[in-house]
């Protein structure tokens, strides 16, 4: 089925299987979003806890999917991978340790003789809400601004600068892109509270905080946005493979992707009706306001990703040297292990079938402190 | 090739050694645990026993804390074959890269969504269901042994791929050759086994210190049924297992084994050194000397090749070459190697001329000569030479141990059976002190394998030092610095909870 597919169709299909799992990512960042608001939104140790259990039990879906969107970016891009993990070495490493004390944390934070105390993995967590999304959406921003780096013929890459990544950080689109990530994370975390947590305190502080949190976001979106479609982008001759800088480059992409421009605007949409109709009238919307906007943010950053990747353009661009940039064509896998690797992607809606069904299974009510004293509480 | 500093390859090998020693160190429990944990919830849901369910309880909640950091742990190795092995993965990301989204996909999901109902479910759905969560989470967790070893099966013996010059790199021709080469199968069944019997040495271990200390004798003695009996087989499977990793270097990597066996010249009828003393090296040859040895006629012959007459080539052998047993000189591998490279970059140029006779040309000497690619980096023969006091000694402990083991789960079997158990203080304390064994034990197998083929980091294909990234030697000291607080800090932390809960016992939940 699959190995009469071209290498070029392969190539779409694998870069949209990322561009999904990349999107997927980012709506899971509430979960992140939720342990960066634990001090904020939860006023007693009992609220603590409870706003914890419940973003607790989804913790390893998100880091999960991050270690599956770096295995299935090796597997199918590994030109990426190899170029731009070992050439943006600090940046990944930070988020990379932003992870690692997250995933401790959870499980160590409240048990007795936990050797840091409950602050200190309290602080790890908050640590992984703010570095995780703001440097995941800066280096996802990256995609539109380029690294520098260069690649010889064998392949073989050399980051141009000492900095080693972090100079992305300084760039304001990048910043900008980082930031709304983060302001996001939270905007769904609070989303997520109305869906799962029927403690009024929880919810009254979480009302208040909705606002504080969607207008920042709001704004760095829309700087970000106002950025991509105004500047020069990465084009890419179909024919030579020849690259260079074409203004308004990502505009054009969407309007010659009409499909992606309307998944682009649908997901904007989604995302602000989510934030706004709670506010409206918060006993319709409370349990759905977080669907609306979860599936808006899948299809905003989706389509992102397209725009990075599709129409001929080069998704990793290089600023140092603009031929070293890197195009779906020019890092993919060979067109034995994409087929193969698609046959593997077929059992992706098996995963997605068990998973909601898992779930559905241990989530069919809402939580509330009397709930922390029979159950596995973090 | 750049020239760089050597420094670097040696801080990006001590950085991956110490973060996958550190991975190891959780994983093997993860992997016996959930078994264990399974096996002890059936009993429950088909008995009904409460005491079952108890003490179920008490050993998920150590699986719990041990895999939290377990993770903690994989997600940085996953991500540093990019950041520190750029050009390896360019060069094989075709192969490597498939198990690791292979193992996402299939593996890591499974675990996660299922490890999740294992620990909130217990009154949120069946029992039925929650079964079957426990046995999908010890599923998974082995699922996720299975791919990543087979990575690292191919490393060692690379199978099923074809090179390809114009994109410089190993592109993938066969699927399941790579997923079912003889060496990653036996490789995935016997370091599976290596965590059933650390989990079951574990086991045993700490119910003996229930039993030592007079409390909960019972519950202690119910787990300890479990993990004995698991433990027996599985013990008996590691033997089995681990002589047929010995039999498949000895014909695959034929320096590691040479290198782990001290076999400096080669020769047929070889006899087995079952314990060795080295006194130091000869100067002149480089030879390893014994100052003392014990050995056994003829043993290393029949146990490696099934044939009590076969050649054992030594280490000079493959460095100098062996005419009478076809064993072609490191030197000519070089040139080799050499010729294999220069023809490599031959073709790029070519190719950008679109001179297509000479593409074609480099294209034919490179495909004679690719088996011998890695050696046209070395700069002299001798560099093949892995460190052999380091892995001769590791591998006895290993082996060692392993016999201990199984001696372990008999004397728990027939105490056990006798009801005298309670008795042989003896043995509950050498019971304890196994655990730190069956650590040890787990991570010398490693070192065996990881040390024992150097300077390759994929066989004959490319060594170490070409596979590395190029970034400043100070970044990696200073990550490696970071990683070794930080994981070191959690280890900490991990074993005063771990010593926490146990001293709390088995009663509900273990959470207080
Ligand atoms: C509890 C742990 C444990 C025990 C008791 C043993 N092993 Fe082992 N061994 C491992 C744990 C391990 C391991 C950590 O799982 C390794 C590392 C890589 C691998 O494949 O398994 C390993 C590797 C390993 C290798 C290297 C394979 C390679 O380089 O590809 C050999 C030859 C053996 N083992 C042989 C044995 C023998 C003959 C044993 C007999 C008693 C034995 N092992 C017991
Ligand atoms: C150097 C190669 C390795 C890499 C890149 C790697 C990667 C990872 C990653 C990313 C995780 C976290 C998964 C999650 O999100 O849940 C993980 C966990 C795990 N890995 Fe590894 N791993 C390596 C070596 C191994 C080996 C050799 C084994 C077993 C033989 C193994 C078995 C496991 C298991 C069972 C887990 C589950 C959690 C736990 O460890 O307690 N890994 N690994
Ligand atoms: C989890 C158990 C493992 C342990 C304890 C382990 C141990 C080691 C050690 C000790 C070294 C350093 C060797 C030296 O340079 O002296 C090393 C290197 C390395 N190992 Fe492993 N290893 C493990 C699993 C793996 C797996 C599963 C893979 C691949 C999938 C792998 C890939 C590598 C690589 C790429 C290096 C760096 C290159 C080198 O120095 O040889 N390791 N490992």
């Amino acid at each position: 089925m699959f190995e009469t597919l071209s290498h070029t169709a392969l190539q779409h299909y694998w870069w949209i299987l990322v561009s999904l799992l990349g999107a997927i990512l980012v709506f899971l960042l509430f979960v992140q979003g939720g342990q960066s608001l634990i001090y904020q939104i939860g006023k007693t140790a009992d609220s603590r806890k409870l706003i914890l259990n419940t973003v607790g039990s989804k913790w390893e879906f998100t880091f999960t999917t991050l270690v599956t969107f770096g295995g299935a970016f090796f597997a199918s891009f590994p030109l990426f991978y190899s170029t731009s993990f070992s050439g943006a070495y600090w940046v990944w490493f930070i988020i990379l340790f932003a992870f690692v004390v997250q995933a401790v944390s959870y499980e160590f934070r409240s048990k007795p003789e936990n050797f840091l105390g409950t602050k200190t993995f309290d602080a790890f967590l908050f640590v992984n809400g703010l570095l995780g999304t703001i440097l995941l959406g800066a280096a996802v921003s990256t995609f539109f601004t380029g690294s520098n780096f260069t690649i010889d013929s064998q392949r073989h890459s050399e980051w141009t600068m000492a900095t080693r990544g972090l100079e992305a950080a300084l760039n304001i689109q990048n910043l900008s892109l980082g930031l709304a990530v983060f302001f996001l994370s939270r905007v769904l975390a609070i989303l997520y509270f109305f869906n799962t947590i029927s403690n009024e305190e929880v919810i009254t502080s979480s009302r208040k905080h909705l606002l504080y949190n969607a207008a920042p976001f709001v704004v760095f979106f829309l700087m970000f946005v106002g950025f991509l479609i105004f500047s020069e982008g990465f084009a890419v001759d179909p024919v030579t493979g020849n690259v260079s800088m074409e203004p308004y480059k990502y505009l054009h992409n969407l309007i010659q992707m009409p499909l992606v421009a309307v998944l682009f605007l649908a997901g904007v949409v989604l995302v602000l009706a989510g934030i706004i109709m709670p506010v409206l009238s918060f006993d319709k919307w409370r349990d759905k306001a977080i669907w609306m906007a979860g599936v808006g943010t899948v299809l905003t950053v989706f389509s992102l990703f397209l725009v990075a990747g599709f129409n001929n353009t080069a998704f990793y661009p290089s600023v140092a040297d603009l031929q070293s940039s890197l195009t779906i064509a020019n890092s993919s896998s060979s067109h034995y292990t994409l087929t193969a690797m698609s046959y593997v992607s077929l059992f992706i809606p098996f995963v997605l079938a068990y998973i909601v069904f898992a779930w559905r299974a241990i989530n069919n009510k809402k939580a509330d402190v009397k709930d922390l004293e029979n159950e596995h509480v973090y | 090739m750049t020239n760089f500093d050597p420094a670097l390859v040696d801080w990006s090998r001590a950085q991956f050694a110490l973060t996958a020693i550190y991975h190891w160190f959780f994983v093997p429990l993860t992997l016996g645990l959930s078994f264990i944990v399974a096996f002890m919830e059936s009993i429950y849901v088909k008995t009904g026993n409460e005491e079952w369910k108890r003490i179920t309880k008490f050993w998920m909640t150590l699986f719990g804390i041990n895999f939290a950091i377990g993770v903690a742990t994989g997600i940085i190795l996953e991500f540093e074959f990019g950041t520190n092995w750029s050009n390896y993965s360019w060069f094989v990301g075709d192969i490597f890269g498939a198990p690791l989204a292979v193992e996402g996909i299939m593996a890591f999901f499974i675990e996660s969504t299922f490890v999740a109902v294992m620990f909130i479910g217990w009154n949120k759905v069946s029992k039925k269901f929650h079964l079957a969560s426990t046995w999908l989470t010890a599923i998974g967790a082995n699922l996720s042994a299975l791919w990543i070893l087979v990575a690292n099966s191919w490393m060692q013996y690379p199978v099923g791929v074809h090179f390809n010059p114009d994109t410089a790199r190993n592109e993938m021709s066969n699927f399941w050759e790579v997923l079912f080469s003889p060496v990653a199968i036996n490789k995935f069944l016997h370091t599976v086994s290596s965590g059933y019997v650390l989990a079951a040495v574990f086991v045993i271990g700490i119910s003996s210190w229930f039993l030592l200390k007079n409390r909960q004798i019972r519950l202690a003695k119910m787990s300890m049924v479990v993990a004995a009996v698991f433990g027996l087989v599985m013990s008996v499977f590691i033997i089995l297992t681990g002589d047929h990793s010995a039999k498949l270097m000895a014909k695959y990597q034929p320096m590691k084994f040479a290198a782990m066996e001290n076999v400096y010249e080669g020769q047929s009828k070889a006899p087995l050194v079952v314990i060795g003393l080295f006194q130091g090296k000869n100067e002149t040859t480089g030879k390893e000397e014994f100052a003392a040895k014990l050995e056994i006629q003829n043993f290393l012959s029949s146990m490696a090749f099934m044939d009590a007459n076969a050649f054992v080539p030594g280490i000079k052998d493959i460095i100098e070459g062996n005419a009478e047993h076809n064993i072609m000189p490191t030197s000519e591998r070089i040139a080799k190697g050499k010729l294999a490279m220069d023809a490599l970059k031959g073709y790029g140029e070519a190719k950008k001329t679109n001179d297509t006779e000479k593409m074609a040309q480099s294209a034919k000497v490179l495909e004679e000569n690719y088996r011998h690619l890695g050696y046209g980096s070395l700069s002299a023969p001798t560099d093949i030479i892995p460190p052999v006091k380091l892995t001769f000694y590791s591998f006895r402990t290993m082996v060692f141990l392993g016999f201990w083991f199984v001696l372990l789960f008999v004397l728990a079997l027939i105490y056990l059976m006798k009801n005298k158990i309670d008795h042989k203080k003896w043995f509950l304390r050498a019971a304890l002190i196994s655990i730190p064994l069956a650590y040890l034990a787990t991570q010398l197998g490693w070192v065996v394998t990881e040390v024992g083929r150097q300077p390759w980091v994929i066989q004959d294909l490319m060594s170490v030092a070409t596979g590395v990234s190029h970034i400043n030697t100070g970044s990696v000291i200073t990550t490696f610095f970071i990683f070794l607080v930080v994981f070191t800090v959690l280890l900490i932390a991990e074993v005063k909870i771990m010593v926490k809960q146990i001293g709390l016992g088995f009663k509900d939940g273990g959470n207080e």
